[in-house]
């Protein structure tokens, strides 16, 4: 078996699929640096025309929240529906917000 | 006899350039290093296959015998090839087949840009698309070149070796011959030794980056762009490559 500390680090991939749209996450990829991982992830993801701009983060640097917290972080928020704007009339004028 | 005899040899060597090695590289597809270096390979290959149909193709134009680039890439034997003889040389390890790309692809990219300005408008469409795609090639292999030359005692005397066996095919790239020297009287393209200069600036700045060191000698292979004497291993490769339409003639997708 290969040994893991002589694989190359993982990078997430960000891709902006147009101008004026947010970086959006779409995997990961291996790559030795940072100019490799963007080389890498312009031949895995965007083969098909994806993207106008790459982001590559390394994985470790990334921090996640933790699953186990979910009730406290996140339910407190299921019986608060008047956070949410759905009482406006929104003109159609305005279009997609 | 052909219209312009000159003409379609000389799209044939920028058709059987792209198409040797675009076959050589889909020979790593599936056997990559690492996933994402088998992709970069699979990407590059099918580059190098879309450059050669619309060289072929104008070379059957030109040509006007009623020949298609299929029919030029799959029913020729290997006498009838003109592509040089570095990129019909086997694969061998990952790091000589990136030695091969790398001094190929600063030919190419070289080669391309001139084609820009071609007379013949034809040439200078496709070399304006072409060019593109190489230019990505040549970033890429030369990432590789200096990450493995100035990389682990392995990787580097593997990279050194890869040099020392490949550079002696570098030459025939920039041998300019009769046809070269029509070719340039007409303005399509440019001779090919006038590209040399600029070439042993990018590669060895590159190769400096690697810590490798070019070596001496100047000796060149030459009989691929002539057709006079390919190596024995196009041969195998076409073997491989034209087997279905030799085994089923006429087969279709």
């Amino acid at each position: 078996m290969s040994n893991p500390s002589n694989e190359w680090p993982l990078w997430e991939v960000f891709i902006r699929g147009q101008h004026g749209l947010s970086h959006r996450h779409v995997g990961s990829l291996h790559a030795p640096d940072a100019e490799m991982a963007i080389l890498n992830a312009r031949d895995v993801y965007t083969r098909r025309n994806e993207g106008v701009s790459i982001w590559v983060v390394p994985a470790a640097e990334i921090t996640a929240s933790s699953p186990s917290k979910k009730g406290p972080l996140y339910e407190p928020s299921h019986s608060k529906v008047y956070r949410h704007p759905t009482f406006f009339d929104i003109p159609d004028e305005v279009g997609a917000m | 006899m052909s219209a312009d005899a000159p003409f379609f040899e000389w799209l044939c060597r920028l058709g059987d350039n792209t198409l040797v090695l675009g076959h050589r590289v889909s020979e790593w597809c599936g056997r990559g290093p690492a996933l994402e270096e088998d992709i970069a390979l699979a990407n590059i290959s099918l580059d190098l296959i879309g450059q050669t149909q619309m060289w072929l193709t104008l070379a059957g134009e030109v040509e006007n015998a009623g020949r298609s680039a299929d029919d030029l890439a799959m029913l020729r034997d290997a006498w009838d090839f003109r592509n040089a003889l570095l990129v019909e040389q086997p694969n061998g390890d990952f790091g000589r087949t990136m030695m091969r790309q790398f001094l190929f692809d600063h030919f190419h990219l070289l080669q391309l840009q001139t084609l820009a300005d071609s007379a013949d408008q034809r040439v200078a469409d496709i070399a304006a698309k072409a060019v593109k795609e190489v230019t990505y090639h040549v970033e890429r292999s030369t990432e590789v070149v200096i990450a493995l030359g100035d990389g682990t005692e392995e990787s580097h005397s593997r990279m050194q070796a890869a040099l020392d066996w490949a550079w002696p095919y570098v030459g025939e790239l920039f041998a300019s011959d009769a046809i070269d020297v029509q070719i340039a009287e007409r303005g399509i393209a440019p001779l090919p030794d006038t590209l040399r200069v600029a070439y042993d600036q990018r590669v060895t700045s590159a190769l400096t980056k690697a810590t490798l060191t070019v070596p001496e000698g100047r000796f060149a292979h030459s009989g691929g762009k002539s057709g006079f004497r390919h190596s024995e291993h196009l041969g195998h490769m076409l073997t491989q490559m034209q087997w279905l339409q030799r085994a089923y003639p006429g087969a279709q997708w």
